[in-house]
């Protein structure tokens, strides 16, 4: 079964959407989107230091990830105003990466493939790291569900119940830093933001509770992974791109569905 | 034996002092009031109670396994958090629908349980973040300004209900607010607090001090005849202030 090119995809695919919904949860939440913005593009820099060091990508990336999450909470606790820092850091890691790549003589690196992503040339090997990452993302998520949520609602009050909000702040970046290393080669440094944040945003609508906004995001981002894949190939188009597409069209669809029932 | 014992805290906050030498005890079953003009370091006296703040200098001890029951002043609950009345009383830890059920009665606010938090009003917002502390079990109820956006009825009947739980549950309060009178009238203690502690003791010893006097000039004359016209005298009559 998994010799067939398009299941691997749809099950790699699959993966990044189920670890990426409760996790873009906490992003919408804590409006740290652009903070998922600036760890993506990081990851091109990952990319290219793990290449000059012929090290593995993976490394590289969440190496350069994490990283880059200690500086922006550093500089954040300095005063810096947090937008404008991520937008410094964020398009720079990306600037420097695309230099650094420049430099890499005698290694052929196909750039669009880390922009972009590649899924349908995901193979056995990705797929299983891709797995563990997602159950690992899962695990973190799942094990301080509660004391994330509390940080999250009020810093104070998380304090009051011995939760460290700053401890699960980095729990969360931490988290955030596996998932764009998983998911890079799934839709690419510039789209990862999105698999986050859509299908989190589209599920809102139709949630009571935060639980309910993680499984439906998990449903959604899944149904988009499927259905992206099976649009690009009717109509040859960049399968990454594709899935993306889907989940801003389900968005677009649930959102007005959830007004209407509204009223 | 204190639950809370605060020795000598000083906190700086970008080189800034905020908070001079305090020193303070609460005790099982109190009800201590900190009282004080804006900027005076009510909020990070608070927040050092909490566990939120480190103190710069001196110490805080508090009783092991303290159960602290904190409602914060204000609580943005983001728009796209979805958040009904049952799932915010699980926070953190979840509580069965007995627990919320009775939780919820006892501060009024029964019929909210599918509302979102976010469609509730002040009133009903503030008595549902009192529900939550209470399913805690707290050794001590900690309360930031908590009639903020009340009416006047409407923050007494708050106090009334804060003076019900403590004889309930003997649990210590303590309260931050500026309302001064009302607040007065229903707690054992009152600190006044501007930068240092200016003075401490009942709640007639303190407006009768001229460091309060001080502090809060023209308000203190109101605010004194208020509180002595409801609890020494009893009756009504018109008067200004």
């Amino acid at each position: 079964m998994l010799d067939n090119f398009l299941i691997r995809a749809a099950l790699a695919g699959v993966g990044v959407a189920i670890a990426a919904a409760p996790l873009g949860c906490f992003v919408v939440w804590r409006r740290m989107a652009y903070f998922g913005d600036a760890t993506a593009h990081a990851a091109i820099l990952g990319v290219a230091l793990s290449l000059a060091f012929s090290a593995s990508t993976i490394v590289g990336v969440l190496v350069v990830c994490l990283g880059m999450a200690v500086i922006v909470s550093n500089l954040n606790e300095r005063g810096m105003a947090v937008d404008t820092l991520l937008g410094v850091i964020s398009h720079s890691a990306l600037a420097f990466g695309l230099v650094a790549v420049s430099f890499l003589t005698g290694v052929r690196v196909d750039l669009m493939a880390y922009l972009f992503g590649d899924i349908l040339a995901i193979g056995i090997s990705d797929l299983i790291f891709i797995w563990v990452g997602a159950v690992i993302v899962c695990g973190i998520i799942a094990w301080r569900w509660s004391a994330l949520l509390t940080a999250t609602l009020n810093a104070d009050l998380a304090s009051s119940h011995h939760i460290n909000p700053k401890r699960e702040q980095l729990i969360l970046t931490v988290a955030l830093a596996i998932t764009v290393a998983v998911a890079i080669k799934v839709v690419g440094a510039l789209l990862i933001a999105s698999l986050l944040i859509i299908p989190a945003a589209a599920a809102r609508g139709f949630s009571k509770t935060p639980e309910m906004m993680a499984g439906l995001a998990m449903l959604i981002g899944s149904i988009s992974v499927v259905s992206g894949i099976q649009a690009s190939l009717i109509w040859d188009t960049p399968t990454g791109p594709t899935i993306v597409c889907c989940a801003a069209i389900l968005f677009g669809v649930l959102n007005t569905l959830s007004r209407g029932m509204r009223g | 034996m204190s639950l809370i014992s605060i020795q000598n805290v000083s906190v700086e906050i970008t080189g800034q002092n905020i908070l001079h030498d305090v020193t303070l005890d609460l005790s099982a079953g109190e009800i201590l009031t900190i009282v004080g003009p804006n900027g005076s370091g009510k909020s990070t006296l608070l927040r050092v109670i909490v566990g939120a703040l480190a103190p710069t200098k001196g110490k805080i001890t508090r009783q092991k396994d303290i159960r602290i029951g904190y409602v914060p002043q204000t609580l943005a609950i983001d728009a796209t958090l979805p958040m009904n009345v049952d799932r915010f009383l699980s926070i953190p830890r979840w509580a069965s629908k007995n627990e919320k059920l009775a939780a919820l009665e006892r501060v009024g606010a029964t019929n909210m349980m599918h509302k979102q938090m976010t469609d509730l009003s002040g009133g009903q917002f503030q008595r549902v973040l009192l529900a939550r502390a209470l399913l805690c079990e707290p050794d001590v109820l900690l309360l930031d300004e908590p009639t903020q956006g009340l009416d006047q009825p409407g923050s007494a009947r708050f106090y009334e209900l804060i003076a019900e739980i403590r004889a309930e549950l003997n649990c210590a309060v303590v309260m931050v607010s500026h309302e001064l009178h009302v607040v007065m009238s229903a707690s054992d203690r009152v600190v006044c607090l501007n930068g240092h502690v200016c003075c401490h003791g009942t709640p007639e010893t303190v407006s009768n001090a001229p460091e309060y006097r001080a502090l809060f000039g023209a308000q203190t004359g109101g605010a004194l005849a208020l509180y002595r016209h409801e609890h020494d005298h009893g009756h009504d009559h018109h008067h200004e202030h």
